[in-house]
């Protein structure tokens, strides 16, 4: 290999519910889909192993259920896996499963290494703090303690997206949809992380404001280099974003490849499926 | 030493629905030395944009072996090489060229030609002065260089293309059908912008479907009927 993956998971597993002998951790062929229907078990993630590269953005497809929300979560720390590995390119983590790590060291990740955007803002701003207090809140928690200087750092990523600065004081609960997953931008990307997750980002939004928040993703990319996982059920923000892209149903990867490869030469049934249902 | 040497290259499409495997190439071998210029000729539907895209890794290849000796990893084999080594080779090495503008939307032709030479690493100056040129020099006019794409006509937008692609240097250039559908003015444009590119020294793969717009361009001709060489140009040096 001529380079070294940033972010590493291999085997993430991920199950709500006990299991049984009937579905013997979720290989037995009893299963509807990824469910088991005599425990009630729910295999989210099974088995699931990729690698991030430094700058690149690795585009997550699959329909509503395949788990591809709750490998973000578990990735993020917001979920506990079942079992599995996560490493980061780090030298103070080098060969330390994230997972194992205590849970001080797990916030240090997110304050230090990671960003998240979640689908609804709800989740990753606090909406009755003012914009800048989301973004200041961050930055303390990155260690940061000069007023001045997080001021200033506040209002160059508000600006830089797009934010009107006479309105950086106001609660993000003011703001519309597409206001809103842009203050949470700029609170992810704060930190100067090295990767940042974006889970259905553009789900919801008009079509106008998804084109300012995809242009926004992609200037992010060009311009500081930051490895990013996207995840979305919609292609065309798959194409539009992704240099490489994985295919998620049940809970399982059935299929990876460069962008453009897995649309125009989809190799398996569901791929094809999905790829000739795009209109 | 070949530059591209494809050896007993094929490829099936399966469609599962349909429970149904077509063969759309078999049995392909060709090779070509660093600088010349190689056409593809056949009927449409012969597999001639298959063994493109194959080679881009748009489709996944999946017989045969097409060895490119690349600057970066030396000879490795396309069909094989990882997506990673692919993306790397597309940004810096190898280069795709059709009709179809398949770009970022909203963005403007000077814009998408820097970020061209941005992606790899160009300062923001000399991009913004090596696009310009680049625009100039496959005569897309200026009043077109601000504005976005969508509405370019088949020429301008090849034009757009092949300056895209080539504002980066690349080493191989795999042009898809660059005159499908232009008419006899345009097609003379494209013919001597191929010509430019050649005379700079850019290995060329192209697909046409007219014999008489390659004469004399090319230095071999590859006849998906006869997956043979039809035409060999005897001396190397270009008039």
């Amino acid at each position: 290999m001529y380079e070294k993956p940033i972010l590493k998971v291999r085997h993430l597993h991920k199950q709500f519910g006990k299991g049984c002998t009937q579905c013997q951790e979720g290989h037995s062929e009893s299963l509807q889909k990824n469910y088991c229907p005599k425990c009630g078990t729910v295999y989210a993630c099974r088995d699931v192993s990729f690698d991030l590269f430094p700058g690149e953005i690795l585009g997550i497809v699959g329909e509503s259920g395949s788990g591809k929300s709750t490998m973000m979560q578990c990735l993020y720390f917001d979920e506990a896996v079942t079992s599995g590995e996560a490493y980061v390119n780090d030298s103070d983590l080098m060969g330390k499963n994230m997972f194992e790590l205590s849970a001080q060291q797990k916030r240090s990740i997110r304050n230090h290494k990671y960003g998240m955007v979640y689908q609804n803002p709800v989740h990753g701003l606090k909406m009755d703090f003012s914009s800048i207090g989301n973004i200041a809140e961050k930055l303390i928690a990155a260690g940061k303690r000069y007023v001045n200087e997080m001021e200033a750092t506040s209002k160059n990523l508000l600006d830089s997206v797009h934010i009107p600065l006479f309105r950086m004081k106001e609660e993000p609960q003011n703001f519309s949809g597409g206001m809103q997953q842009r203050v949470q931008i700029a609170k992810a990307l704060s930190n100067n992380p090295p990767i940042l997750f974006l889970d259905e980002v553009t789900t919801g939004l008009d079509l106008s404001v998804q084109a300012n928040v995809l242009d926004l993703i992609k200037k992010i990319q060009r311009e500081l280099g930051i490895s990013m996982v996207v995840v979305s059920h919609d292609l065309a923000v798959i194409r539009m974003l992704a240099d490489r892209t994985v295919v998620m149903l049940n809970g399982s990867i059935i299929e990876e490849g460069l962008t453009d490869q897995i649309l125009e030469d989809p190799q398996r049934a569901y791929t094809q499926q999905l790829v000739y249902s795009l209109i | 030493m070949p530059i591209l040497e494809v050896n007993n290259f094929g490829k099936r499409f399966t469609i599962h629905h349909l429970n149904k495997t077509m063969h759309a190439v078999e049995q392909i071998h060709f090779s070509l030395k660093p600088g010349e210029f190689i056409g593809i000729i056949g009927k449409s539907g012969s597999g001639k944009s298959t063994i493109l895209k194959s080679i881009y890794r748009t489709y996944l290849p999946d017989q045969g072996s097409i060895l490119y000796d690349s600057k970066r990893f030396g000879t490795i084999d396309l069909s094989k090489a990882t997506e990673r080594q692919m993306l790397f080779l597309r940004k810096y090495e190898i280069g795709y060229v059709s009709q179809f503008l398949n770009v970022m939307p909203r963005t403007t032709s000077r814009q998408l030609v820097e970020h061209s030479l941005l992606e790899m690493g160009e300062s923001e100056d000399r991009a913004r002065m090596e696009a310009e040129n680049a625009l100039i020099h496959f005569e897309l006019d200026p009043k077109l260089w601000d504005t976005y794409p969508n509405t370019f006509s088949g020429g301008e937008k090849l034009r757009l293309n092949i300056a895209m692609a080539t504002v980066k240097q690349p080493r191989l250039l795999l042009l898809d059908e660059p005159t499908a559908s232009l008419d006899q003015q345009s097609k003379k444009k494209v013919r001597e912008v191929i010509e430019k590119l050649k005379r700079n020294g850019t290995t060329l793969v192209g697909i046409f479907h007219d014999i008489e717009f390659m004469e004399g361009l090319c230095d071999k001709v590859y006849d998906m009927k006869t997956k043979h060489f039809i035409y060999e140009k005897e001396d190397e040096c270009i008039v």
